[in-house]
């Protein structure tokens, strides 16, 4: 047991201070993403989800480019961003297609020239791979407590509103026919959902937030019994998957080819997509039982008839 | 209706949407206890008096009542069944679990359900004769299934009025028949007044006290005897239906146009 463990967990791993404030960012923004998550898949708003971490490339490298706080550049997007599609009714199923296209497709065009125009004036920094890929070792300590306020706020929102969110996410005419402001509560979702992509876009980085919003939520939703459940179960995947991709990445530091370390959002998103893939095995099966029951049944049938 | 406080009562109501008048001067009231039948064509305006009654669109003109008073947002006092509540199998959501969001769903925070309220939905859910598909996933369920969930979500806060918008729609004959029949039971049970809309009213025939008719945004309102009659019927679809009595039964039927009744006889 101790050889194992030796061998998975490379010297150093818990004494280092990185590594801790990795541990712990990890975890928060995975239990937001797994909260918000849920409700997104429930709401059928990957599609937002999705912008909301376009919109996001964008904060991040406007904020590179005018030095500030890519926290701040990446939080102020996606609040500007929910509020837009609130009041664009972005989110309903019709203006989709059209407003990803046209509107965040901009955005990411507006970041590719944010990141040239950054990449000329001061030396590669790395700030395209930064905002793209995530910088979870690279955390400041100053960062973590700014991290984890945030993440408290939005999972104590989600817990305030959560009854609510969840009629009003199941049938709007259900929930408007008992007095629940629907717009207001999509609002604050979709502003929960911005502070967690944030969050993601930190850690793993924009292009694959979209993944840890959504795997673990989609894989809970498949074999939990209630939304509740499913929340737990989404908090855990992600949680895990965020864990064991830290500590995979601490150890890749060792790996060929490069003794530079693999990045760990590689390693998140290969958890959680294995995740999925046992989810949809387990499915499959208990598919396949019923069906058997159900062509049982059909036998039956005629044998009697 | 004078002589007691309606449980509800649109006074003169008009409403206009898109730039056209949808009811102008609707006026009708339903005592406690009362099971109404709003029936119109597609297209009449039944969704729009309800929501009117939801306080969800706001009229241009006239009021509307609600046990004597005005209509307040966030009103528990009227229960509602949309006419069309569409839930994706892959949300896990129990049948018991949308029944107890009509008992909390309005509720912040995630306090704990006590006992009496884990009682009255377990109650709510034989009222409804659910109990059987309580643990089935909302999506899964079948139309006259969802039906009797929804209706469950809708009772148990004990509303003094039960909207249902066309809940006999998609219905095979004998769910059509059950869920009549247990309306009316709700009825009588809880002393609640019913509303429901639909477009064919042969099934509600036995139960309805009074109907409502919605024809070119006015409205009739009378007992049924009043109203389900060939002449005043014919004159609010704009076409020969003849009410007819069979065996102690009244059966509507819309009479053919003469061509087709002149291939149907060879
Ligand atoms: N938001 C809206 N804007 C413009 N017109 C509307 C709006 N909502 C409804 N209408 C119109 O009002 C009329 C009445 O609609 P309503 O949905 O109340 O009919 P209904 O009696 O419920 O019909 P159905 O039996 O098909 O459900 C229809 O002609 C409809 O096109
Ligand atoms: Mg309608």
């Amino acid at each position: 047991m101790r050889i194992v463990a030796s061998f998975l967990i490379e010297p150093g791993f818990f004494s280092s201070a990185v590594v801790r404030n990795a541990l712990i960012t990890g975890a928060i923004v995975a239990l937001v993403s797994a909260m918000v998550g849920v409700f997104t898949v429930i709401r059928s708003q990957s599609f937002a989800g999705h912008a909301m971490s376009d919109m996001s490339t964008l904060g991040g490298s406007g904020s590179f480019l005018i030095g500030i706080n890519p926290l701040l550049g990446f939080v102020a997007a996606s609040f500007a961003l929910s509020g837009t599609m609130e009041l664009l009714g972005v989110e309903r199923r019709r203006g989709r297609d059209v407003a990803t296209g046209i509107v965040l497709g901009g955005a990411l065009g507006v970041s590719a020239l944010f990141l040239y125009l950054d990449a000329r004036s001061q030396s590669t920094t790395g700030a395209a791979v930064t905002i793209l890929f995530g910088s979870l070792f690279a955390q400041s300590s100053a960062r973590v407590p700014i991290m984890i306020a945030l993440g408290l706020g939005g999972v104590i929102v989600l817990g305030i509103i959560y009854r609510p969110l969840l009629l009003s996410s199941i049938s709007p005419d259900l929930a408007l026919a008992q007095g629940i402001r629907v717009r207001l509560l999509s609002f604050l979702f979709l502003s929960v959902m911005g502070v967690s992509v944030a969050l993601t876009s930190i850690e793993i980085g924009t292009i694959l937030s979209t993944a840890l919003l959504i795997g673990p939520a989609s894989s809970a939703l498949r074999f939990s019994r209630t939304p509740a459940i499913a929340m737990l179960c989404a908090c855990s995947i992600g949680l895990i998957a965020s864990w064991l991709g830290i500590l995979l990445a601490y150890d890749s530091y060792y790996w060929p080819p490069k003794q530079r370390g693999w990045p760990v959002s590689f390693f998140v998103v290969v958890f959680i997509f294995l995740f999925y893939l046992a989810s949809s095995f387990k499915e499959r099966n208990s598919l396949l039982r019923r069906k058997n029951i159900s062509l049982d049944r059909d036998t039956n049938l005629e044998v009697t008839s | 209706m004078t002589n007691a406080i309606s449980s509800l009562e649109l006074d003169q109501v008009s409403i206009w949407l898109g730039g056209k008048q949808i009811l102008s001067e609707v006026s009708f009231a339903i005592a406690p206890g009362e099971f109404t039948g709003l029936i119109g064509t597609n297209g009449a305006g039944k969704t729009t008096v309800f929501r009117a009654i939801l306080g969800q669109i706001r009229p241009s003109g006239g009021k509307v009542i609600i046990a004597g008073r005005d209509r307040s947002k966030g009103d528990t006092s009227v229960g509602y069944v949309p006419q069309k509540v569409q839930i994706d199998p892959d949300v896990p959501l129990r049948a018991r679990d949308l029944v107890a969001l009509g008992l909390d769903g309005r509720t912040l925070g995630l306090s704990k359900r006590s006992v009496a309220d884990k009682e009255l939905i377990e109650e709510t859910l034989v009222a409804v004769g659910a109990e059987t598909i309580a643990n089935r996933r909302v999506g899964t369920l079948s139309g006259g299934e969802l039906q009797r969930v929804l209706i469950g979500h809708a009772i148990i806060s004990r509303p003094q009025i039960l909207l249902l918008d066309e809940p006999l729609a998609n219905l095979d004959i004998k769910s059509e028949h059950e869920i009549v029949d247990l309306l009316s039971t709700i009825t009588t049970d809880q002393n609640l007044s019913i509303l429901i809309s639909a477009h064919d009213m042969n099934s509600l025939l036995p139960f309805m006290d009074r109907v409502i008719y919605l024809a070119g945004g006015r409205c009739a309102s009378g007992t049924a005897e009043q109203v389900i009659r060939t002449e005043v019927l014919s004159e609010l679809y704009g076409f020969r239906v003849s009410v007819i009595h069979v065996d102690g039964r009244v059966v509507i039927l819309a009479d053919p146009p003469p061509m087709q009744a002149k291939n149907k006889v060879t």
